[in-house]
């Protein structure tokens, strides 16, 4: 099957700033993502588990998936979102079916 | 002093303080025993609108007089006021830095709607009536705090402006809305409306409280557990002290301003009291840096338990004492 490629975005961070973040993703002409719920983790702070949050406290992770021109541009408005918050941002390379929809 | 010492200990063996207790011992002895997140923000929405209506229902019984608008002012002077306190007292007991102190100011001049409820309980089972607009003082003093602490920031030059949006978040954040309406509802509908849904709202509300008590306990243990070397012997006496300077406070104004015995302990409790949903939310938008598990900590893990078995019934005490009733 005709496969193409892709980036794939993933941004681990604080819920309070997950409005913000996906708008700025979207000013930034991502047309599409998906926000899942984390349930925990470890990093320099320690572990840190979704029990024991209360409120919109706790993180999420902010996925999506571009054409590998646009990547730049969607660093660039997702760091200035994430840059002094605790949070992951990292870039993997991914195949897609529809390369249209990206 | 006796009384005093009465009074607290039957408090320590309500169903609403054990339920607190048991989650508590629960979490710090890594029992599994958790309360599906869901179900705790549904009780939390149970919670605020049962407490919401009830007030504006009792408003709507009694009427509205001048004290009200006195006890909103005095609620927002109070939500202003009390972080320069807690960020001077901050300084005095521990060695946290402007920003770290800021952020626990915040939350300390802003205010606990759950020890609130617990509160009226207590009031409720000792048969001390309330002023029913206590809800909307509640509400007022949400917000001020986070200015305060802002203020407290950037006059060091450390400050950003505040975020677009940031003040909309604050003022419009579902706890404050759903207590809001529901207080609304409450006085349009006044006490054929509250009769009509009392089975709902008054019935259950203590057996719910103690279920929201226990997840309470059990988030409050887990945060220690995590948090354990976060705070010194002073950041704890903050903890406890900071309370017992905003309740005295509290008392004062409330007797000023001529609200009863039960109006003086709620206006107390909610300045002894400290945030630890609306705040947290907001430092981690407006100031980053802060280390959330000092601030969580102290509110949740320190200041709320204090409140709770001790605060509550030594509030009640003094306001008693010294209003009468």
């Amino acid at each position: 099957m005709q496969t193409h490629t892709a980036k794939r975005i993933e941004i681990v961070i604080e819920k309070p700033l997950e409005g913000r973040l996906t708008d700025a993703l979207t000013k930034a002409g991502v047309t599409g993502y998906t926000v899942v719920p984390v349930r925990g983790g470890s990093g320099r702070s320690g572990p840190w588990t979704r029990e024991g949050q209360v409120g919109r406290a706790g993180m999420v992770m902010v996925i999506c998936l571009i054409k590998p021109e646009r990547l730049d541009a969607l660093l660039e408005a997702a760091f200035a979102v994430v840059e002094r918050h605790i949070g992951i941002v990292s870039v993997s390379d991914a195949l897609v079916l529809r390369a249209d929809r990206f | 002093m006796s009384e005093i010492l009465a009074l607290a200990g039957a408090n320590l063996v309500s169903p609403i303080i054990l339920s607190f207790a048991l989650g508590l011992a629960a979490a710090l002895a890594r029992s599994d025993l958790s309360i599906p997140e869901a179900v705790a923000k549904g009780m939390s929405i149970y919670l605020l609108f049962a407490i919401g209506f009830k007030g504006g229902a009792s408003v709507a019984a009694h009427g509205l007089d001048a004290t009200l608008l006195m006890a909103v002012g005095a609620g927002i002077i109070l939500s202003f006021g009390l972080p320069l306190l807690a960020f001077a007292m901050l300084k005095i007991l521990t060695g946290f830095s402007r920003l770290d102190a800021a952020a626990v100011a915040a939350h300390y001049g802003s205010i606990s709607i759950v020890t609130f409820v617990a509160a009226t309980s207590v009031l409720e089972g000792k048969a001390i009536d309330a002023e029913g607009y206590m809800v909307a003082v509640a509400a007022a003093m949400e917000a001020p705090a986070i200015l305060s602490a802002l203020w407290l920031v950037a006059r060091n030059g450390t400050g950003r402006a505040m975020e677009p949006g940031l003040m909309r978040e604050i003022l419009l954040n579902g706890s404050i809305v759903l207590l809001v309406g529901s207080f609304v509802i409450g006085m349009v509908t006044g006490e054929k409306g509250l009769a009509e849904i009392s089975s709902f709202i008054v019935s259950p509300f203590k057996g719910v409280l103690c279920l929201f008590l226990l997840d309470m306990g059990l988030v409050a243990g887990r945060g220690l557990r995590q948090s354990k070397n976060v705070l010194g012997l002073g950041a704890v006496a903050f903890g406890i002290l900071m309370p017992l300077a905003g309740a005295s406070i509290g008392l004062a104004m409330g007797v000023i301003i001529g609200l009863s015995t039960g109006g003086v302990v709620l206006l107390m409790v909610l300045a002894a009291s400290a945030s630890y949903i609306a705040v947290p939310a907001a430092m981690r938008v407006a100031l980053p840096e802060a280390n959330p598990a000092i601030y969580l900590t102290l509110s949740l893990g320190v200041t709320f338990p204090f409140n709770l078995t001790l605060g509550i019934p030594l509030y009640v005490a003094l306001a008693t004492l010294t209003v009468g009733g």
